[in-house]
């Protein structure tokens, strides 16, 4: 039997890490019992990134820079925070990644367990021989009340694995699954917040009794002890619990994955599986890594390293993620991305942002897609396609075909900062890039700040949302670019 | 092929309203404060009109669609009216109309009427304006000074040119143009600027500063065309006539193809070879009297000073420095004030432009009167600078 498992896996954590520091001290004449979380960071989205577009990014990292996708033949979206509630969030990371519209795309949500959840799903579909090659991501950007623990402990993050049945760096052994209904803290739609119970509870009746139950089973199953155990990896918030749980389990409590506390925080759906990739880096073969979760129960998976995983060098790893973040200091900057207080937009602001629907769709490639057109006559390379060619002197009619913008590389032309415009992180930049094989697209610049950009500074495409449309509750989405 | 406009039509009257932040005037009032002093000054009867253009950029807010919004405001006689909007050279596209349709023998007396009522929009700069359902998916949500402080950044690396020295230039720019507002009793900003106020004011669009944009306004301004026959047989003398009417169009080349730098504007350059062609202008640097540019934002107007090829290109800094185009420069540039002290109520900013050439020409400027001037250019641009409308005016005396 061919055995399945992971060829690749990469994170994808937003450019800001809010200093906890600053957050327990601004809310400390309410909170006094929060400094003592007060240490370390979280990653902070930038006010235009969401579960969607952290998917994304951490997918084309997995992905590479090559136009051709189409052996991707299903696609899992696992996460507590999508965008939407009725329009499928997994085709619009599809249309993003101009993955095959043949492309099975799955959400999974409603549990911090989603993660992995959807890793199952995809291990089980492509084991089944019904998908070849499946992309897994999770992500997470969690909202939470200010002045709360929650605030401190969460942090924003995305991961993508490709499930794979060749080229394996870590082969797939066993899982299990426990669905219960246990609720630790819930969220309605249309709840901003999730509502908690009492933490020692969580903990005590939770964590301590529902992990170890999946993790015993799966010992069971997979005929192995927890002392087969290489790497550990629990994510909770709940200090040393996940030690309390090796050491039930009789895993070496020294195996126990970092958890990322005090750089990241908890991603919620990702963490798990960033978890993973963070030790992947640093596993030698034949290494049992086993993953669990916890969120209306618990799943637990175990994989093995191969050889392979001497040869794995991710484009950026989770450490040198995690070190390449800007420390923020200023609170009121991530109320504000949040949408955590009510600050004066001004008349700008007030813009009506419908977004037509019909010329979204009729224009999706290049939109969603960032794809342009070449002219077979000329070679001439533009965005968006039309059906005139624009190469000057050759008004070529319908001889374009389409050409990917995304992976490549561009230069800024011209820039401006702008403090007049409606921005939610003034000032808005933006300007005109040029793409090194031709072509050229006026975009917005994002995680930048003022006296970071040049012209002739390098830059890549990042997808982002482009606006938020209050009024109807639409987000819409577009590429916009970042220096390199 | 075509012969052109040169002095085929003749200004027959002009009138302005005054300029500024109107609130107590509507945009009726504005237009009637215009039309009657144009009427005035061709001492016609409204009888007399054969057809109208009237220019308005923002329906929504202003005076409303279509041509009756004129039509009704000035009472006029059933005639013809058609409202036209090219973005900010909408003014200079209705006196096209008007010119074209005398030069037509279509009409023998036409009006062009522009107006724009913007302190009505709640907004201190230009409200935003809706570009269609494409634009707004992959365009950048900017502003008007976000877009031209791109020519900025373009321009220095292009020439070589270091941020200081070119902010200290369109700083020059705007206190040149103060200088000439403030003897404008029409202008909407009558007070001179010194250097240090425009470099320290506050950032709009880097490197845009508050005083390197123009002033936002209401007003309105009107022209009345006819033959240069019919002009003479109303008694008139002294008689301006167009010599060059040129509009040249982006059509996605700036936006879409790397051949455009960024640091210039295309269309300006197109219609400026061929305005001067029209005006059988060979030498711009020496021929040209006057202008009236539009100085939007001071950096548009430093990198016309080149597309109208009065500086040669990467010198514009230091003809503005050397004052080339100041009051006592050789081309004197925006005597008026420019859109820097009238602000720009758009659709009547292209008609305003040729209201100061046309008073220069017939030696009616008062204060800011020049000395003989005999070439008048006026130059609208509406869009930005990857994407815009560019239309040149050339006035003079007839025959000349």
């Amino acid at each position: 039997m061919t055995d399945v498992g992971i060829s690749s896996i990469a994170g994808y954590l937003p450019r800001l890490r809010l200093s906890k520091k600053t957050v327990a001290q601004a809310n400390s004449w309410i909170a006094p019992n929060l400094m003592g979380k007060g240490k370390g960071t979280r990653s902070m989205a930038n006010w235009d990134e969401d579960s969607v577009t952290m998917s994304v990014e951490a997918i084309r990292r997995v992905l590479g820079k090559d136009d051709d996708r189409s052996h991707v033949d299903s696609l899992f979206f696992a996460s507590t925070t999508m965008p939407f509630v009725d329009r499928l969030n997994s085709g619009i990371i599809r249309a993003a990644l101009t993955l095959e519209e043949e492309t099975a795309c799955i959400d999974i949500s409603s549990s911090l367990k989603s993660g992995t959840t959807a890793l199952i799903q995809a291990l089980d579909k492509v084991k089944s021989g019904s998908s070849s090659y499946s992309i897994v991501s999770a992500s997470d950007k969690r909202k939470a009340r200010s002045a709360s623990a929650q605030e401190l402990d969460f942090g924003d993050g995305a991961v993508a694995i490709a499930v794979d049945n060749k080229d394996l760096i870590a082969k797939y052994i066993n899982s299990s699954s426990l669905s219960i209904d246990f609720i630790d803290h819930f969220r309605q739609p249309n709840e901003e917040f999730d509502y908690n119970w009492e933490e020692r509870w969580i903990r005590d009746e939770g964590y301590l009794k529902i992990v170890p139950k999946a993790i015993e089973e799966l010992f069971s199953k997979a005929n192995i002890s927890g002392s087969d155990i290489d790497h550990f990896i629990l994510p909770s918030v709940f200090p040393r619990v996940d030690q309390m749980i090796a050491k039930k389990c009789g895993i070496n409590p020294e195996n126990v994955v970092d958890n990322l506390a005090l750089s990241t925080g908890d991603t919620g759906s990702a963490h798990s599986l960033l978890m993973f990739a963070s030790i992947l880096e640093k596993a030698n073969p034949g290494d049992k890594i086993l993953i669990s979760s916890f969120g209306g129960g618990s799943d637990v998976i175990l994989f093995e390293t191969t050889d392979n995983i001497k040869n794995f060098k991710p484009e950026q790893t989770i450490e040198s993620l995690i070190n390449s973040g800007v420390e923020e200091n200023n609170y009121m900057k991530y109320l504000t991305f949040n949408d955590l207080v009510k600050w004066e937009k001004g008349m700008r602001g007030e813009q009506d942002r419908k977004t037509a629907l019909t010329t979204l769709y009729r224009h999706n490639d290049a939109i969603m897609g960032l794809v342009g057109g070449k002219c077979t006559k000329t070679g001439t390379i533009q965005y968006p396609a039309s059906p005139i060619s624009v190469s000057p002197n050759s008004p070529d009619l319908n001889t374009q075909e389409p050409y990917k913008f995304a992976e490549k590389k561009a230069k800024i032309l011209s820039w401006s900062a702008d403090y007049l415009s409606f921005s939610v992180n003034p000032p808005n930049h933006y300007g005109v890039v040029d793409f090194e094989e031709g072509g050229r697209i006026m975009v917005d610049f994002t995680d930048v700040e003022k006296g970071d950009i040049d012209s002739g500074m390098d830059v890549k495409m990042v997808f982002r949302v482009k606006i938020v449309d209050e009024i109807r509750g639409f987000t819409r989405y577009f590429w916009k670019a970042i220096p390199v | 092929m075509a012969t052109g406009i040169r002095d085929k039509v003749a200004i027959l009257g002009m009138g302005c309203s005054k300029f500024g932040e109107r609130w107590d005037a509507s945009p009726e009032d504005l237009m009637v404060e215009s039309y009657v002093e144009a009427m005035e000054d061709a001492g016609i009867e409204p009888n007399q009109l054969d057809a109208a253009w009237f220019s308005h950029h923002i329906d929504d807010i202003g005076a409303g669609k279509g041509g009756t919004p004129m039509s009704i405001a000035l009472r006029l006689p059933n005639i013809a009216v058609t409202r036209v909007e090219n973005y900010c050279a909408s003014g200079s596209e209705a006196f096209r109309g008007a010119v074209y349709a005398v030069a037509a023998g279509a009409a023998d007396i036409a009006i062009a009427v522009g107006m724009e009522k913007l302190k009505d929009t709640g907004f201190g700069g230009l409200s935003p304006t809706n570009y269609g359902t494409l634009t707004p998916q992959i365009g950048p949500s900017g502003s008007a000074p976000g877009n031209f402080a791109q020519l900025a950044s373009a321009y220095r690396a292009k020439h070589g040119v270091s941020a200081e020295d070119l902010k200290r230039a369109i700083a020059h720019v705007s206190v040149k143009s103060h200088a000439n507002g403030a003897k404008n009793p029409k202008a909407h900003l009558q007070k001179e600027v010194t250097e240090e106020q425009v470099l320290n004011a506050p950032m709009i669009a880097e490197p845009l500063g508050l005083f390197d944009c123009c002033g936002v306004s209401d007003g309105a301004a009107a022209a009345i065309v006819t033959t240069p026959e019919i002009a003479k047989s109303l008694g008139k003398d002294n008689i301006i006539s167009v010599k060059a009417l040129q509009l040249a169009v982006s059509n996605g080349l700036e936006n879409q193809h790397n051949s455009w730098d960024g640091s210039y504007f295309h269309t300006v350059r197109v219609a400026a070879k061929k305005a001067y062609a029209e005006a059988n202008i060979t030498k711009p640097r020496e021929q040209v009297s006057m202008m009236e540019v539009h100085d939007c934002f001071s950096v548009t107007e430093l990198v016309t000073m080149e597309d109208l090829f009065i500086s040669e290109e990467g010198n514009a800094v230091k003809d503005v420095m050397d004052g080339f185009y100041d009051a006592d420069g050789k081309v004197p540039c925006q005597i008026d004030g420019g859109l820097k002290c009238f602000g720009h109520p758009i659709g009547a900013s292209g008609l305003r432009m040729l209201y100061e050439m046309y008073l220069q020409l017939q030696g009616r400027a008062g204060e800011r009167q020049l000395k003989n001037p005999s070439i008048g250019l006026t130059h609208n641009l509406g869009g930005q600078p990857a994407n815009n409308v560019c239309s040149i005016a050339i006035i003079g005396a007839l025959d000349s």
